[in-house]
């Protein structure tokens, strides 16, 4: 293996944009991420802030009018993005899994269970039929489905939320692929059942050493679950840096203003600050800082200049003009 | 008792909501609400949580009477607008006679036309509770027409312009359909609709579920900022317990129909007492690294039974790691633990 092998998935400037008959909705803007074995990458943001785009850009599963514009994604050192169709075909499950929200848009409800697991089995292992049997058996117990010998003969249908979220999860997992990319896989589950499928996901994490990119627009999930955090807002990192940087110290206006709009054990009899304003408009990007129109804290250069990502601290940036001291000087002349 | 009922804007005693769903060639009960009792102040927020399908919304709806009750007894501002007829004693049991029967009262079943002024819902989904070829002016003014609150058309349009303002909407967007706004902004239509006849009890049903959490702050905001100047009491349904915790001056737990506990929303949060509540808790994850790191998840076994087979005795015996011989036998009754905190379980 080559000199890269650190990492497993290397994102570099991606840019993706829906070519719609309003204009180009740039949905995202020059993103760029690391990611090592075994690691769990969270990525929180408001709705449309690009978390899901940016996840479809790298399975190469973007609507018809999406495409990505520019920018690399690297497997172990090889960009996917110059694969054929085909090619990738056989990349998604093998190497890379997602799994979303809602299972059955990865389920298919005129194919039982099990027919379906063994189809993903055979389609990516040189395994016999009797085999793919076994193994779809095998991945219903890993996942915890109680009496697996009698759910594969049922349809989606047939199973609660939890138990197909399961199953989407043993289907994703069934070729033990390198990284499980998992769009908001918990948020219409409730509490309890969410406990334990975020439970499942790391204990499975533990036992095959694969990576995880955690989308969620839930921070509490995000403190609970992530050895490095990513905020987006308009298509572009804010912030980067673990549970503790982005819950201790944050340094982009807009992690300090999504923090304080949550409930939080502290400040349970306090009112909750909103962030102001209305999500941007895509079609209509302010031409410096995205987030600029609702920032309290907003200064000159914040309306002309898109801030680059400045460091921190060790492996903690924030793409915030607050943190340059000399432009904030500049502005008190 | 009769202190109370003057003091309560609502109660509610013995509530059951059955549905009859058929079973191979039977119809059998779907008990999704199970002799439950409750009340709430004049002014006050009650939270409401539970797992999906424990039978929070049917609660809020047969409240509001789109259901008709099963059995029980609900009364609002002092009067009675529904009542079964069971009598119970001075400890809760129903009153019976020789044969097991019971000895039935006075029955009431009140005309709910007068009272849905006083009684209102809002709804979870902002994009499909809203009729999208209504302008914002018709939404809001439809409850105005209904119950005649307007002598002419200019008082009509100066109260839907004052319920927008009230809840943030701007006058310019009167004239604009419900399709053209924003989840946040969808739900505020929905609110002023809801405030325009000027109730005194809201159901809130999931109503900042599906928003983003920056405009769930502004929407949850709303609700306080009303209920401080309108004095309107909420029994408010959410998934989210943090959020729930942060608008409620108490809580009930739900599960599978019955009521587990119900406590002042910091006692439940510092002190849960019922082993659900427990293993409820404790699931939620923690926006806080370091209590992230600190706190250990109870998970729960397994899924919630399904109504249709509803264990014998209390119904969280399937899931409970303390339940004994006696809750297979029992349903354990909400009893005062002191401070009105009312738990219902035979060890905890
Ligand atoms: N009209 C109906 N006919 C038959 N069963 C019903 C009806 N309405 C509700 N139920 C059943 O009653 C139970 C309680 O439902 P309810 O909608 O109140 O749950 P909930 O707590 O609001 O759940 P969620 O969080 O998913 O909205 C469920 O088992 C549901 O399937
Ligand atoms: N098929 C599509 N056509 C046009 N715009 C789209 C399409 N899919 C997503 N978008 C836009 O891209 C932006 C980012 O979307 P998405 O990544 O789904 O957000 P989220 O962070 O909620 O997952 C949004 O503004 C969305 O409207
Ligand atoms: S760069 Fe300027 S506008 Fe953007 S978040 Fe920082 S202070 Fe606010
Ligand atoms: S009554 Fe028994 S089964 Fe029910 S919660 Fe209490 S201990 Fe558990
Ligand atoms: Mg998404
Ligand atoms: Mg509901």
């Amino acid at each position: 293996m080559s000199e890269e092998s650190k990492y497993l998935l290397e994102v570099n400037d991606l840019n993706t944009s829906f070519f719609t008959d309003a204009g180009e909705v740039k949905a995202v803007n020059g993103i760029s991420f690391k990611l090592e074995p075994g690691k769990t990458l969270g990525i929180v943001g408001e709705s449309g802030s690009g978390k899901s785009v940016s996840a479809y850009s790298i399975m190469q599963i973007l609507a018809e009018t999406g495409r990505v514009t520019g920018g690399e994604v690297k497997f172990r050192g090889e960009n996917i993005l110059n694969y054929s169709e085909k090619q990738m075909q056989k990349f998604r499950g093998e190497k890379i899994s997602i799994i979303f929200q809602d299972p059955m848009t990865s389920l298919n409800p005129v194919f039982t269970v099990g027919y379906q697991l063994e189809e993903a089995v055979l389609l990516h292992t040189n395994k016999t039929k009797e085999e793919a049997k076994k193994r779809a058996i095998e991945m219903l117990t890993l996942v915890g489905v109680n009496e697996p010998e009698s759910r594969v003969k049922q349809y989606p249908h047939e199973l609660s939320g939890g138990m197909r979220q399961r199953v989407m999860i043993a289907m994703a997992l069934c070729c033990e692929p390198d990284v499980l990319i998992a769009d908001e896989p918990t948020t219409a589950l409730d509490v309890t059942i969410q406990a334990q499928i975020l439970e499942l996901m790391q204990d499975l994490q533990k036992k095959l050493g694969m990576a995880i990119i955690m989308v969620t627009h839930d921070l509490g999930v995000i403190a609970s679950m992530c050895d490095e955090i990513m905020v987006m807002y308009g298509g572009r990192v804010c912030e980067r840096g673990t549970a503790d940087d982005i819950f201790y110290r944050p340094a982009h206006e807009y992690t300090k203003g999504l923090l304080r709009s949550i409930p939080r054990h502290d400040n349970m009899n306090e009112k909750l600050v909103p962030i102001g304003g209305t999500p941007i408009n895509l079609l209509n990007m302010p031409e410096g800082c995205a987030f600029c129109p609702r920032c309290d804290a907003a200064m000159k250069i914040c309306l002309t200049e898109k801030p680059d990502e400045i460091q921190i601290g060790d492996g903690h940036t924030a793409a915030c003009w607050m943190n340059i001291k000399e432009a904030f000087e500049a502005q008190e002349v | 008792m009769s202190e109370k009922e003057t003091k309560n804007l609502l109660e509610v005693s013995h509530l059951k909501q059955y549905f009859p769903v058929s079973q191979g060639l039977h119809k059998v009960p779907l008990k999704a609400v199970d002799d439950i009792s409750f009340a709430i102040r004049p002014g006050e927020t009650l939270g409401l949580v539970g797992e999906s399908g424990c039978g929070k919304t049917t609660v809020g709806r047969t409240l509001l009477r789109l259901y008709e009750p099963t059995a029980g007894k609900i009364t609002f501002d002092g009067e009675v607008l529904f009542d079964s007829g069971e009598q119970y004693d001075e400890n809760d049991k129903l009153i019976v006679d020789a044969t097991g029967r019971p000895i039935y009262g006075k029955k009431v079943n009140k005309d709910m036309l007068p009272y849905r002024k006083e009684m209102q819902m809002v709804f979870q989904d902002p994009y499909s509770s809203l009729n999208p070829r209504m302008t914002v002016e018709d939404i809001i003014g439809e409850p105005l027409d209904v119950h005649k609150l307007y002598s002419s058309k200019a008082e009509r349009r100066d109260k839907i312009l004052s319920l927008m303002e009230l809840v943030g909407l701007n006058a310019e967007h009167a004239m604009r359909y419900a399709h053209e706004f924003s989840g946040g902004q969808r739900q505020r239509i929905g609110i002023a609709r809801a405030l325009a006849v000027d109730p005194k009890f809201i159901v809130c049903d999931e109503a900042v579920s599906a928003l983003d959490v920056s405009i769930q702050a502004q929407v949850v905001n709303m609700f306080e900022e009303l209920q401080e100047k309108l004095g309107v009491a909420y029994l408010f349904i959410a998934h989210d317990l943090l959020v729930v915790h942060h608008i409620s001056d108490r809580i009930a737990v739900m599960y599978l129909g019955r009521m587990m506990e119900i406590a002042d929303a910091d006692e439940l949060n510092n002190n849960p007492m019922h082993p659900y509540t427990l293993s409820l808790l404790s699931a939620v994850p923690i926006p806080d690294p370091e209590t992230a790191r600190k706190s250990s998840r109870i998970v729960l076994e397994g899924d919630v039974p399904s109504p249709l087979h509803m264990p014998s005795g209390c119904p969280f015996r399937t899931r409970c790691k303390y339940a004994t011989e006696q809750c297979a036998m029992e349903m354990p009754q909400l009893k005062d633990r002191g401070n009105g905190h009312f738990v219902a379980c035979h060890n905890k």
